[in-house]
């Protein structure tokens, strides 16, 4: 009920995650973006499952490959793998501690990278390697301070099933 | 109440498992990327994905756009003299400049004729801006022209200072294009001093490029590299880069040299998409459009 009433909340935040992720930054600290669309359906499937689909992970990937000149679909898999896994194991996820959690998100995001570095591989792109091992690492900090700001009230909603 | 009508709307929605869909959605992305880096089977596809995701790209640039007008608007007026100031000087010099290059076009065109060789025509080119859009981790950037204006896979880009990469994507408003630095990109060069070939390799880092020579050659720091021509991608005499770096390597074949774009990769805004007359013509519009949009800045 809540989800439908707020359903242009869901669009704002994946269109302006969208926006983060292709927004310019200056070169040093170009390689510190985190995934900003795996942290934030991570953050989603993990704290409200099913709030957004599996087809929501494969659109959003689907606009980043095309922003972002990567492979049609390479995002799309990936994130449709971290984000599977992520909803498959919430339950077991949720009763972990914070600090427990965090390094859950610390891998699922580093297998985000490294089936984006494999599918790099196979297709013959070179991609320089701190490209690929920086993000989870911020997207891992972002994620936590996403916990913090909001967790709060998200925290509610599915305890209640 | 809510929460279990939820889960099962979630499940059912498709009347297939979390697992099943997973496994669809999988399969979907493989069967994409697939037909995508056989180059031409999604050029449609990913024609029409770039002009539904065009609001993203145009909300990002925004900011950026806004900023750079205000800070024209509201820009000092002794600032924006001293600028006017050094841009006539410039324009100036430029325009001495291209005077004698004038008569040396002629004087090369009466000699080629004598040679019996094809005239090189000259080439057109057209101002495209950069949108601001960042895609890490590839050396790549958007242009606002498509292929309403013109622009087509493999144009070369450039910039006052000298080459800046290549059209990747065409799509009918906006294109993509990649830097020489790329990792996956190389550019036929020709040393200027004394006119050794050679290729210019990108390394992922936009300061750098990497050449493999032999270790006697004759190359040196400080070599201004230009775009030989060959491989028919770039025109012939525009510069590339110049060489930084030197590392002999005694116990190898190849020296290990590396060169500095002379183009402003990193600071660029808007860029200059090249037509070599050769290659075609009939398309004169685009030059108009090109007097255009160069008034217009």
């Amino acid at each position: 009920m809540a989800a439908r009433r707020h359903w242009w909340v869901s669009v704002l935040s994946l269109a302006v995650t969208l926006m983060l992720a292709v927004v310019p930054v200056p070169d040093p600290v170009a390689s510190l973006r985190p995934d900003w669309v795996a942290v934030v359906l991570l953050y989603w499937s993990l704290m409200a499952p099913r709030h957004f689909s599996l087809l929501t992970a494969f659109w959003m990937g689907i606009a980043l490959d095309t922003l972002s000149g990567a492979l049609l679909g390479q995002n799309a898999l990936a994130l449709l793998a971290v984000v599977y896994l992520a909803e498959k194991f919430h339950l077991r996820l949720r009763v972990f501690p914070v600090s427990q959690l965090a390094i859950t998100v610390l891998l699922l995001l580093g297998l985000y990278e490294f089936i984006l570095f494999w599918i790099d591989g196979m297709a013959d792109r070179a991609v320089p390697l701190i490209e690929r091992w920086l993000p989870p690492v911020t997207g891992t900090l972002v994620w936590l301070a996403m916990y913090v700001l909001f967790d709060h009230r998200e925290r509610a909603a599915p305890a209640r099933l | 109440m809510a929460g279990p009508g939820r889960t099962a709307q979630g499940f059912g929605r498709s009347g297939f498992s979390a697992g099943a869909r997973f496994l669809l959605l999988a399969i979907v992305c493989v069967a994409l990327m697939i037909l995508d880096s056989r180059e031409q089977h999604l050029v449609r596809v990913r024609q029409a994905l770039t002009v539904v995701v065009s609001p993203v790209r145009v909300l990002v640039d925004l900011p950026f756009r806004t900023w750079y007008s205000a800070r024209d608007t509201f820009a000092a007026r002794d600032a924006l003299i001293a600028e006017n100031q050094q841009f006539r000087r410039e324009r100036l010099e430029t325009e001495g400049r291209l005077q004698r290059l004038a008569a040396l076009e002629m004087e090369n065109a009466r000699l080629r004729e004598l040679l019996d060789s094809t005239a090189r025509v000259g080439s057109r080119a057209l101002v495209a801006e950069i949108l601001a859009v960042d895609s890490d981790p590839y050396q790549r950037f958007n242009l606002n022209r498509g292929f309403v204006d013109g622009v087509f896979v493999g144009q070369a880009v450039i910039d006052a200072q000298g080459v800046v990469g290549q059209i990747m994507r065409v799509g009918p408003f906006t294109s993509e294009a990649v830097l020489i630095t790329d990792a996956d990109h190389s550019v036929p060069v020709s040393v200027n001093r004394n006119g050794l070939r050679t290729i210019a390799y990108g390394t992922g880092d936009s300061q750098r490029l990497r050449l493999n020579v032999t270790n006697n050659a004759p190359i040196e720091e400080g070599d201004l590299l230009i775009s030989s021509g060959l491989g028919g991608v770039f025109p012939q005499g525009y510069p590339v880069g110049r060489v930084i770096e030197v590392r002999l390597r005694p116990d190898q074949a190849f020296a290990e040299i590396f060169a500095e774009p002379m183009s402003a990769l990193d600071r660029d805004r808007e860029v200059l998409l090249v037509w070599d007359d050769v290659a075609d013509d009939g398309e004169s519009d685009t030059e108009e459009a090109a007097a255009g949009a160069a008034d217009r800045h």
